[in-house]
């Protein structure tokens, strides 16, 4: 059973058609690259799994259930995590109760009002801090981070609840050439962990990371196979690669 | 320290630092605590009597005024609505009283944190259960219509007194001790205001209280977390609604009779005023924005008499435009009043800054 399942997913914005008919599978522990031009329907495909859009016509099944209707809240708690285009770190919060926030999610609201489990997320939250590599800045405000720390700490969050399914924008958008070798290092080794869908548009980067690679072109499936498959096919020479 | 500490959000290893918000709460209350003792040195005996029963209102406002922080401050919700629980409490236990001879405290007043309880819920269930995350406007005028109408309501009705509104002929009682205006009351009035207000601040600085800042910082965000936000905000507002209804079943008894603009959006603005002149979202404020309110109301009145009104309105305007986080906001830093989560046991790095 594949882990997450697209069918046949529609999705229009007035006239702009962003999702025509598109089907994509993630499988298990799979590292799936999407990429395309801008406005070629990715960003949007990622909201319409996460719940932050709500498609016209397809369906969407997570672990085998039909998550197509499904509050994106109830699609978090199933082990869905999303990271979004925009970095939206909790910018008034420190970068600490940042993780705990998101390490906090799918405890009940009673157990959090007696904080009941204060002390037992914090070594967790100090854990993935230093993965990250952001542990210095446990007690700064998130808003005062680095575009690229960030990056890593909306990642940080994102993987902390340890999600089945890892949603990631453009992880590397606006990062540095070196951000963006730190990060490809931070993401690989969670392979290990759950499967990821993300969407970039550096081939360069997602080609090193993907096992399985999707691209996107006015809001269809354009080809879809390995990172070399991608590289030696023609329909994408002529469309994508020429392009950006 | 410790419980002060736990008060304050503080956890062990903080070198027993006590923050500036803390102490402004300390200060405070110890006032408050003192101030029948203070009075009898200060003012002659009927005036201190004058005084104290005059504070006792200022206490049982403060819970009032807590309500509305606790809606607007931390749940993010614009309620014009807090009189509905206030006065709608007060009708309640004024109609016991009257109808029923109830004056036991210990009914009284847990009907009337009952019905403030029922009142919010039911206002926070049709509010807050659409498929789509409620305007800030729906909400004020959603909470303003349910004040409206209960002012009408009691207003029109002969059974709830009409214009006249409810007599409290009955003492509120302890057992078969009644207990009339003076220090006793103070004192029961303090008591609860006290509880309550320890409670909220032990829930905003809770892991429940890291998902209020969180709501409050990016709602767009935190539903992508996992976390249900309008069931959140709705517990929030359901229990401001509770604490506004303790303080209408305690001013109901103290000031004898309820009226309908109790239930009104005149009293529902003013809970609003007090929060924004004391600083939203810091639970002090609150009670800050209430002493200041009715102390100056009272102390200037005689002297300015019909001018008053209008030098409060511009006093309060002038601290919206310049300082809209209130009196407050000019001493505690938005970091102290957002506090910090992090669980500060023996072994953790000690680090006071949030707090």
């Amino acid at each position: 059973m594949a882990l997450l399942e697209v069918k046949g997913v529609c999705k229009t914005f007035g006239k702009l058609v962003a999702l025509d008919a598109v089907n994509l599978t993630v499988e298990n522990q799979q590292f799936h690259g999407l990429i395309g031009p801008n406005g070629s329907g990715k960003s949007t495909l990622l909201k319409s799994i996460a719940g932050a859009e709500r498609p016209e016509e397809g369906t969407l099944s997570f672990l085998g259930e039909d998550i197509s209707t499904t509050p994106p809240a109830i699609r978090a708690r199933r082990g869905m995590s999303l990271k979004f285009q925009i970095t939206s770190v909790f910018n008034l919060l420190s970068v600490y109760d940042n993780i705990l926030l998101s390490l906090q999610a799918a405890h009940s609201l009673l157990s959090l009002a007696g904080s009941r489990s204060r002390q037992k997320l914090h070594t967790q939250v100090l854990d993935t801090l230093s993965e990250f590599g952001i542990e210095a800045r446990a007690d700064d405000l998130a808003g005062n981070l680095s575009h690229g720390e960030q990056q890593w700490l909306e990642i940080a969050m994102a993987l902390a609840p340890g999600p089945r399914l890892l949603l990631l924008d453009e992880p590397t958008a606006g990062m540095s050439p070196e951000e963006r070798r730190v990060t490809g290092e931070l993401l690989r080794p969670i392979k290990e962990r759950c499967s990821m869908l993300i969407v970039e548009h550096d081939l360069d980067f997602i080609k090193d990371l993907s096992d399985v690679i999707t691209v996107f072109d006015q809001g269809q499936v354009l080809d879809n196979g390995t990172p070399e498959q991608i590289e030696n096919s023609e329909r994408v020479k002529e469309v994508y690669l020429t392009r950006v | 320290m410790t419980i002060l500490n736990r008060i304050a959000g503080a956890r062990p290893g903080t070198n027993g630092r006590i923050s500036r918000l803390l102490t402004i709460e300390l200060v405070v209350f110890v006032l408050f605590a003192l101030m029948p003792l203070l009075s009898g040195l200060v003012w002659s005996e009927d005036d201190s009597f004058f005084w104290i029963v005059f504070t006792t209102k200022v206490l049982i406002l403060s819970l009032f005024g807590l309500s509305f922080d606790l809606a607007w401050g931390y749940a993010g919700l614009m309620s014009f609505g807090q009189a509905l629980f206030f006065g709608g409490a007060g009708y309640v236990v004024a109609v016991m009283s009257r109808d029923l001879g109830i004056s036991s405290i210990f009914i009284v007043l847990p009907v009337a944190v009952a019905v403030g309880l029922v009142l919010a819920m039911l206002l926070a269930a049709f509010l807050l259960s659409g498929s789509r995350t409620p305007s800030i406007i729906f909400i004020a005028f959603g909470t303003l219509t349910g004040s409206y109408a209960g002012e009408r309501l009691a207003r029109a009705w002969y059974y709830l007194g009409g214009q006249n509104g409810v007599s409290i002929t009955k003492a509120l009682t302890i057992g078969d001790m009644p207990l009339y205006e003076g220090v006793g009351f103070y004192y029961l009035a303090l008591g609860f205001l006290v509880a309550a207000y320890v409670g909220c601040r032990i829930l905003v600085r809770s892991q429940f209280g890291l998902v209020l800042a969180g709501i409050r910082d990016r709602e767009e965000r935190i539903t992508f977390l996992g976390y249900k936000v309008q069931l959140t905000r709705a517990i929030v507002f359901t229990l401001s609604g509770a604490i506004a209804g303790l303080g209408g079943g305690l001013y109901a008894f103290h000031e004898g009779f309820v009226w309908p603009a109790l239930m009104g959006p005149i009293y529902s603005t003013q809970a609003m005023l007090y929060v924004i002149l004391g600083g939203v979202s810091t639970l002090i404020g609150a009670v800050i924005g209430v002493a200041a309110i009715e102390f100056a109301t009272i102390i200037l009145i005689d002297y300015l008499r019909d001018f008053w009104v209008i030098i409060l309105g511009f006093l309060l305007l002038l601290v919206i435009m310049f300082r809209p986080m209130g009196l407050l906001g000019m001493l505690v830093s938005n970091r102290e009043r957002i506090g910090s989560f992090r669980w500060r046991g023996a072994n953790s790095k000690s680090d006071t800054r949030g707090d």
